[in-house]
């Protein structure tokens, strides 16, 4: 049960091979999608035909490396668009909600912490068409009504960001607020005793105390924009980010030009993710989640 | 006149909702002085401190600091600074940054704001601390630190809110010492608060002793101890015997006072009231104020002769703590419990539990108080 | 005390609820967005499931949507066939992920417990898409595990693994896997190994230990765990498209099919309006029946 009962080796091992085939189990396709990344083949599959780059840099049809291919190249750069988008305003719109929820106290506060917990628990799907119809009503309403013809509450960019930042945002809300919870009040009246304005106090003390958390809630939200597929899905217009031209593709069949995107796909999320970690290690606050 | 003083405070009074958490407080304090308000948790003097910073607006009556009103002026400009109950030592930046803190706020150029901070550095004997990270220091160093951070801002009056309270007992003993010192040497006014009796009496020139938002007393530790003027400064400054009684008769000043368990003390008037016959009364006798021998008498009981009142009794504990080694003494007909301090010479050492002892002690070393038991305070529960 | 909380709760029922000006700008984003972005477009999404389209922008009130979704056995089996595969995926990910967190949070201790316990998480800062085109790597029939059957002479020709519902099974657990582990582990963390130490001296099994101090004390991390994976998988589009057969249809492909295929936004958002009533009640009887609110699950 716990290492410092007695138990029988043979349970032990057991356990031990049981916790091994779990983490082969994890690690089994992400490793294969590296790996077939370097096939010589044209289809990410057996057999194994030695290895190449040609999948991240060939230039000549079918072989197309994955930093010569135009559409995906583009793709890359939506998503890359819409994830510093989403996470710019998911992050300022968190800290002040968390401001909001942990400093002030006005009526129906439980009430607005509830919704705002809501999307959370809203299928992505979901969210994303009731997105798709809600604007879709308003621009059909302006075209009615005024003449004017809003492009940019059709599928396209802008909407695919509200609707990331729609439950993105509950993720920054959660994890700025626990941080700003941590934090001892008294500092900032220790500032404003020394002189400081308000203002002062919150650029020179406040702030500097919730920027881990503002880093690492942004790198979360930049991961999971870039990563988004449901909502996305359903609010794409012509310009398409990475996962939805990805997943054309698959449904098309791929080459391992495929596995190359996602090898570096992992590459830069694992390291982000990382990142997200040691910028959240604060020597400062004993952790105690 | 207002020269003199740099902290005046009128009539001051904070109430929330129904609650007056401050109640009609006045009080002047001399420039220079260090100033205790001493207190039980809840009687309001954080509540006190905080309208001196300004973090709270009174809700009646007025602030004075070096002859200036500070109604309506937010803390930021206010000349007074505060260490912090948990000193709030700014996490994100070195002993440096914490000190020169205050003075960046002021727009100081660079180089007299260093200056500043290694002097003030050297002050309190820290002067290589500069560069360090706050969480590097030990506790006593870091109370350094708050006070450093508060002084290079050259304040009027600086608020101490319980900084030793986080401290362990040695070093608070030590900081006790430290902290009177520094005072002293640099000449600003202190406003300490705090709920340790000891802390207020060892390093405070005036201390103020507070109970539901009032001042019960302000004088030198002396005048608290020695004299107090109310039953909760004599109860609550320094350790005493209690009891509860009424007045009997009186001769001259003193009063003999039965008490509710049986048996008689005599003693005098604590303050300036003139009792009557009749009155309810709390005595109060220090445990020093009372001489024992030993005693092989049958006589027990409470008795007054030559001006003296005795009792005799059976020893139940010893509470050895060294110098401040005490015995507690129980009186077998009366049922009083009476704890006595052992004499440091050590003329008792040998004393042992279940012995018969005689106590004794003047008249005029029992103080008795007129009750005030009933009157508007159990009412809000 | 008491008396300064009586009071100040006596003050609130008699002064008028103001909100400050700054309080009222920090709140402006946040209703925006919830107004804006949540409440709003799901209001909207009801009220578009209940008309009916009469011609080019003509609409009129009807249930028509609802009676066409209780009326055609496509629709309906779908939809009990997507809550049943997503209680069955809910409790494999629990069986599976219980004594992944217990080894986690109780057995292993210092670097090598954090090591394994990022190794947990790594997986899922990878896109699912990622994820989902691996296991299509590893399981058709030109894939790895199909190539290693046949080499070593347990199957005689390819085998097609893709596009079963055990298949499916495999791949709604792993994309799920986090969301009970992550949970797990941190309420096992908090059991005290000497609760167990104590069972043990008072003379209790491995199995009865479980039974009476593990999973009682464990019961808020599965209940969060449980509610989350079951919401995800419910909610789940990449996973059944990519790896289900032709005939496993998953009710958020039926939504996709009228709102993109048929252009039917009508019926579309009666069937989202159905999944997202059917999640909430689910999540609504798990949370009382585990005796948790939706803010302790985030916690």
């Amino acid at each position: 049960m716990i290492p410092s009962l007695p138990q029988s080796k043979f349970s032990t091992r057991l356990y031990a091979a049981y916790i091994t085939l779990f983490f082969i189990y994890l690690a089994a396709p992400l490793v294969v999608v590296g790996v077939f990344a370097f096939n010589d083949s044209l289809f990410p599959s057996m057999p194994w035909n030695g290895v190449t780059f040609d999948w991240f840099i060939g230039t000549e049809e079918p072989r197309i490396g994955v930093f010569n291919d135009g559409q995906l190249l583009e793709s890359i750069g939506y998503s890359g668009f819409i994830a510093v988008c989403v996470t710019l305003l998911s992050v300022f719109v968190g800290t002040c909600n968390a401001f909001l929820f942990e400093r002030h106290n006005f009526p129906g506060k439980n009430v607005l912490y509830i919704f705002a917990l809501m999307p959370l628990v809203i299928p992505g799907v979901i969210l994303g068409i009731s997105i798709l119809i809600f604007t879709n009503s308003i621009a059909n309403g302006v075209e009615d009504s005024f003449g004017l013809d809003l492009d940019f509450l059709r599928p396209g960019l802008f909407i695919v960001i509200m609707g990331q930042f729609a439950f993105v945002t509950t993720i920054t809300t959660l994890v700025i607020s626990a941080r700003l919870r941590k934090f001892d009040t008294s500092l900032e009246e220790a500032a404003l005793n020394l002189g400081a304005t308000k203002w002062e106090a919150m650029k020179t003390i406040t702030l500097p105390f919730l920027k881990p958390a503002m880093i690492g809630a942004g790198i979360v939200c930049f991961l999971m924009s870039f990563e988004n597929f449901n909502t996305t899905l359903m609010l794409v217009g012509s310009d398409s980010p990475l996962t939805i031209t990805m997943f054309d593709r698959l449904k098309q069949g791929s080459t391992p030009a495929l596995n190359a995107v996602s090898l570096m796909l992992m590459v830069v999320s694992g390291a982000l993710a990382l990142v997200s970690v040691f910028v959240q290690r604060d020597k400062n606050v004993p952790d105690n989640e | 006149m207002s020269n003199q003083l740099d902290l005046e405070c009128r009539q001051l009074v904070k109430s929330f909702g129904k609650f007056t958490a401050v109640d009609n407080v006045s009080l002047e304090i001399p420039k220079g002085s260090f100033f205790s308000i001493l207190g039980p948790s809840g009687c309001g003097k954080t509540t006190l401190l905080r309208m001196l910073a300004g973090f709270i607006e009174p809700s009646a009556g007025d602030i004075v600091i070096k002859g200036q009103s500070m109604l309506g002026v937010p803390p930021n400009k206010r000349p007074v600074n505060m260490v912090f109950q948990h000193l709030a030592l700014f996490p994100m930046m070195n002993v440096a940054e914490n000190i020169a803190y205050g003075l960046k706020r002021r727009k100081l150029p660079q180089a007299e704001i260093d200056k500043k901070v290694a002097d003030v550095l050297e002050r309190v004997s820290l002067p290589d601390a500069g560069p360090k990270d706050v969480t590097q220091l030990s506790g006593g160093q870091r109370q350094r630190i708050a006070i450093a951070r508060s002084l290079v801002l050259e304040p009027a009056v600086l608020l101490l809110d319980e900084p030793l309270g986080a401290l362990d007992l040695k070093l608070r003993e030590h900081m006790k010492v430290e902290l009177k010192q520094l005072q002293h040497e640099v000449g600003t006014t202190f406003v300490y608060i705090t709920h340790d009796q000891s802390e207020a009496l060892v390093m405070s020139d005036n201390v103020a002793v507070m109970n539901e938002g009032r001042f019960e007393q302000v004088g030198s530790p002396q005048d608290l101890y020695y004299n107090p003027q109310t039953a909760f400064v004599a109860g609550f400054v320094g350790d005493s015997n209690r009891w509860s009684g009424r007045v009997d008769s009186l001769d001259n000043g003193k009063a003999l006072v039965s008490l509710d368990d049986g048996g008689a003390i005599a003693g005098i008037s604590g303050n300036d009231r003139v009792l009557n016959v009749g009155d309810r009364v709390e005595l109060f006798v220090r445990p020093e104020a009372i001489t024992i021998e030993r005693d092989s008498s049958a006589q027990t009981g409470t008795h007054i002769e030559d001006g003296q009142n005795t009792l005799s009794g059976i020893v139940e504990n010893l509470l050895f703590d060294g110098a401040n080694s005490r015995a507690q003494v129980r009186d077998q007909q009366t049922g009083h419990q009476v704890t006595v301090s052992l004499p440091q010479t050590g003329a008792f050492s040998d004393l042992k539990s279940g012995e018969q002892i005689r106590l004794s002690w003047g008249v005029d070393k029992a103080r008795a108080y007129v009750s005030q038991a009933g009157v508007g305070k159990e009412q809000a529960a | 005390m008491s008396t300064l909380q009586m009071t100040s709760g006596t003050e609130k029922s008699t002064t008028i609820p103001m909100i400050k000006l700054g309080t009222f700008l920090l709140m402006l984003p946040l209703l925006l967005w919830l107004f804006l972005l949540i409440i709003l477009p799901h209001l909207d999404l009801l009220t578009v499931s209940l008309r009916e389209k009469l011609g080019y922008r003509e609409y009129a009130f009807s249930l028509q949507n609802y009676i066409e979704f209780f009326t055609e056995p496509l629709y309906w089996n779908t939809f009990v066939r997507t809550a049943v595969m997503s209680i069955v995926a809910t409790a494999i990910t629990l069986i599976v992920g219980f004594p992944v967190s217990y080894y986690i949070a109780k057995v292993i201790k210092g670097k090598k417990r954090n090591l394994l316990f990022m190794m947990c998480l790594i997986p899922f800062w990878v896109s699912e898409l990622v994820r989902t085109f691996g296991w299509m790597i590893l399981l058709r029939e030109s894939g790895v595990i199909s190539n290693f059957l046949q080499w070593t002479g347990l199957v005689d020709g390819p085998v097609e693994l893709l596009y079963t519902d055990a298949t499916l099974m495999v791949g709604l657990v792993y994309t799920s896997m986090l969301f009970m582990v992550v949970p797990l582990v941190s309420v096992l963390d908090t059991l005290d190994d000497s609760l167990i130490e104590a069972g043990y001296d008072l003379g209790g099994s491995t199995y009865s230990i479980l039974r009476e101090i593990v999973i009682p004390h464990a019961m808020p991390g599965i209940a969060s765990g449980c509610i989350v994976v079951f919401m995800l998988t419910l909610g789940n589009y990449l996973t059944p498209t990519l790896l289900g057969g032709k005939d496993s249809l998953w009710f958020t492909e039926q939504i996709y099919n009228q709102f993109i295929t048929r252009f039917n936004w009508e019926s579309g958002s009666a069937f989202g309006f159905l999944l997202l009533f059917l999640s909430s009640v689910i999540v609504f009887v798990g949370l009382k029946l585990s005796r948790q609110t939706l803010a302790d699950t985030v916690k």
